[in-house]
């Protein structure tokens, strides 16, 4: 037993692994105690996370550069401590969650209340990054779950903040729903524990193909049901086209960007990397659930009127898309969905934060009323225009490329294993695609083409539409442009973007590397 | 002993599913502590339950003498049970101000976000 402890000091450099989680942490203290001090308290929170997304580009380069990197807690080696663990999926995600959370601090300065500053937007805002980032890096189940936890609570906070009654309405149904998914996930712990007496993912790795496979069969169905609900897959995906459009528009983008990409990480680490004989069994239940997620997000999105619930069923069918990319299993449809997760944290945050610029703009929340805005704001109307072919996968945009990895994904598995489900998946790419496509292309004929509300006999200019003060002018649009140019230049130069989907996808389906950095050698099979 | 205790644990899923079921939000919420501790129990059962000697390493010792009880599920629970703790508090605190703005505590009353009888898709331009 002696060898299980440790008695070297972990290397400073492998010190980056925790950084980005340690100084969230910290922030949201200190600020916390800054509470009185409003105006400091934003630079503060600027700062910080400036400093954490500076840490991440450090992290994603030093894994992109040397595989893996690890670091224990305490002194107990591997699998009894808690590792911290980063492959290139961990640091890539936890640097766009800091970039997003960075501009989205900008954007939130453009209309804040008073109140919702007093109640502590910034220290909720730095834990929940905290949560985000501590939930990619980890290699812990049960540091898994805490950190979902942490982000939870965050986020309740961040959701109810101002309390309005959409708000509460819109929190008691995402409370109650993600609170519920993660105990079940916390039950898949247990029943993971008492089978493999191990919550270290690298360890998992080693023991799961030696337990019972019906065992880990049922552990990863729970797994899969409660990942699903975080994630807002397809049949449970209700809570969020109920609450996301009910915080202000910086917030919805936060929670929108981040949080459900959490849910589908948390999946592809568990059912890719960990359980592998699991996921081919759970095959035809994830097809399944993908088609369904994908065909009901854009026609969700086609009947809606509220704008930001329209955009909510949007982020439903990008979970589609990269749960089609684990439901094929092979290493060009993971790529299709690691970058798609990317893809989304950007895309969907930047439209949602358009679409604040929008209501700032219209005053309104339904898109019926909305109609001229191209007449009279044309940057917003620009940026709404690159992130919507954008969602929509129209070349030579940001979401075409995952789309094209997972569509070519689904050819290789049909002409390689003739097997059906590949096609199908194929099949409801494509659809999702052309839905998609129909319900953002009605929304611009909607929002901005037509001149006036909807069943206005007059091509009169809609006399609502007020010019934005400068101050929204510079905080917001700027946030959102640079949002946007990110997605524009990814997309026109996705090289990189490619290079990251190839590594990653390799890195889940063979985790020889993420053992040996954890220091769990011996136990790989 | 584990199966008595893992029988109870699925009585407590069992009520915490009848629980949750209802569309009142404090029966619901009273069904969320219960799925708390039916998986508290669980993770109890899933650690092996029946050794009595605790798991504390003697003087110059590196481990626990031979039979000692699994302390990590312990420590997994009560971590749960901290969080589960201050998620129930924060639903309360939740559940009662929306009853105070809403004057429901009925989810079928709750239609502030999503109207009942909302908007016809639009179905012209």
């Amino acid at each position: 037993m002696s060898g299980a402890m440790q008695d070297f000091a972990t290397h400073p450099t492998n010190w980056l692994v925790i950084l980005p989680v340690v100084l969230a942490l910290l922030g949201g203290a200190v600020l916390l105690m800054l509470r009185e001090a409003r105006e400091a308290q934003f630079w503060l929170a600027l700062g910080i996370v400036a400093v954490i997304f500076v840490s991440d580009i450090a992290l994603a380069l030093r894994v992109s550069e040397t595989g893996p990197v690890a670091m224990t807690m305490g002194r107990w080696l591997p699998p009894f401590g808690i590792s911290f663990v980063a492959d290139l999926t961990s640091a890539v995600f936890a640097l766009a969650a800091a970039g997003v959370t960075l501009l989205l601090l900008v954007y939130l300065r453009m209309d804040m209340p008073d109140r919702a500053r007093r109640d502590g937007v910034y220290p909720l805002i730095l834990l929940l990054l905290a949560g985000v980032s501590g939930s990619f890096l980890t290699g812990d189940l049960f540091n898994l779950y805490v950190w979902f936890e942490v982000m939870l609570i965050s986020s309740f906070g961040l959701m109810v903040l101002g309390g309005r009654n959409i708000q509460l309405d819109g929190t008691v149904k995402y409370g109650f729903l993600n609170f519920l998914a993660t105990t079940f996930f916390l039950a898949a712990l247990g029943l993971l524990y008492g089978t493999l007496g191990t919550l270290n993912m690298a360890d998992i790795v080693g023991r799961a193909g030696l337990a019972n496979p019906a065992v880990m069969t049922s552990i990863a169905a729970l797994l899969l049901l409660a990942f699903g609900m975080k994630a807002a897959a397809f049949p449970v995906n209700a809570w969020l086209p109920a609450s996301y459009h009910a915080p202000p528009a910086a917030i919805s983008a936060l929670l929108a960007g981040l949080l459900t990409k959490v849910g589908v990480y948390a999946l592809l680490r568990a059912l890719v990397m960990l359980l592998p004989a699991s996921r081919e069994v759970l095959e035809p239940v994830l097809v399944l659930v993908a088609i369904g997620t994908l065909i009901l997000g854009p026609l969700g999105a086609i009947a809606e009127t509220n704008l930001r619930r329209a955009l909510g069923f949007l982020v439903i069918g990008g979970i589609g898309a990269t749960i089609a990319g684990a439901a094929l299993g092979n290493a060009t449809g993971l790529a299709g969905s690691v970058t798609y997760v990317l893809h989304a944290m950007l895309t969907i945050s930047g439209l949602y934060l358009v679409a604040g610029l929008l209501e700032a703009i219209s005053g309104e929340t339904d898109t019926r009323r909305m109609g001229g805005v191209y007449a009279a704001a044309s940057l917003p109307s620009l940026l709404f225009f690159v992130l919507m072919l954008a969602v929509a996968g129209v070349p030579p945009f940001l979401g075409f490329w995952p789309k094209l990895l997972l569509v070519q994904g689904g050819i290789e598995g049909w002409g390689f294993g003739r097997d059906g489900w590949a096609l199908t998946l194929w099949l409801a790419v494509l659809a999702n695609a052309l839905l998609t496509l129909i319900a953002v292309s009605r929304l611009w004929a909607h929002i901005f083409w037509r001149p006036g509300h909807e069943g206005a006999a007059t091509e009169a200019p809609n006399p609502d539409l007020k010019p934005l003060s400068p101050q929204v002018r510079w905080l917001g649009l700027g946030s959102a442009g640079v949002l946007t140019l990110v997605v524009l230049l990814l997309g026109l130069w996705p090289e990189p973007l490619l290079g990251f989907g190839k590594d990653a996808a390799a890195g889940l389906l063979r985790p020889a590397n993420y053992i040996v950095a954890t220091g769990l050698e011996g136990a790989a099979p | 002993m584990d199966h008595v205790i893992a029988a109870l644990s699925g009585v407590f899923l069992a009520a915490a599913i009848y629980l949750l079921l209802s569309r009142a939000l404090i029966r619901m919420l009273l069904g969320l502590v219960l799925l708390g501790n039916a998986v508290n129990l669980l993770i109890l059962v899933a650690g092996r339950l029946g050794r009595i000697v605790p798991p504390i390493a003697l003087d110059g010792a590196n481990a626990p003498s031979a039979g000692a009880a699994n302390p990590l599920p312990q420590a997994l629970i009560l971590t749960a049970i901290v969080i589960g703790f201050a998620m129930f508090a924060f639903l309360l605190v939740l559940a009662y101000r929306t009853y105070q703005s809403l004057e429901a505590d009925d989810t079928d009353r709750m239609r502030v976000a999503e109207p009942r009888g909302g908007p016809k898709p639009p179905m012209s331009y």
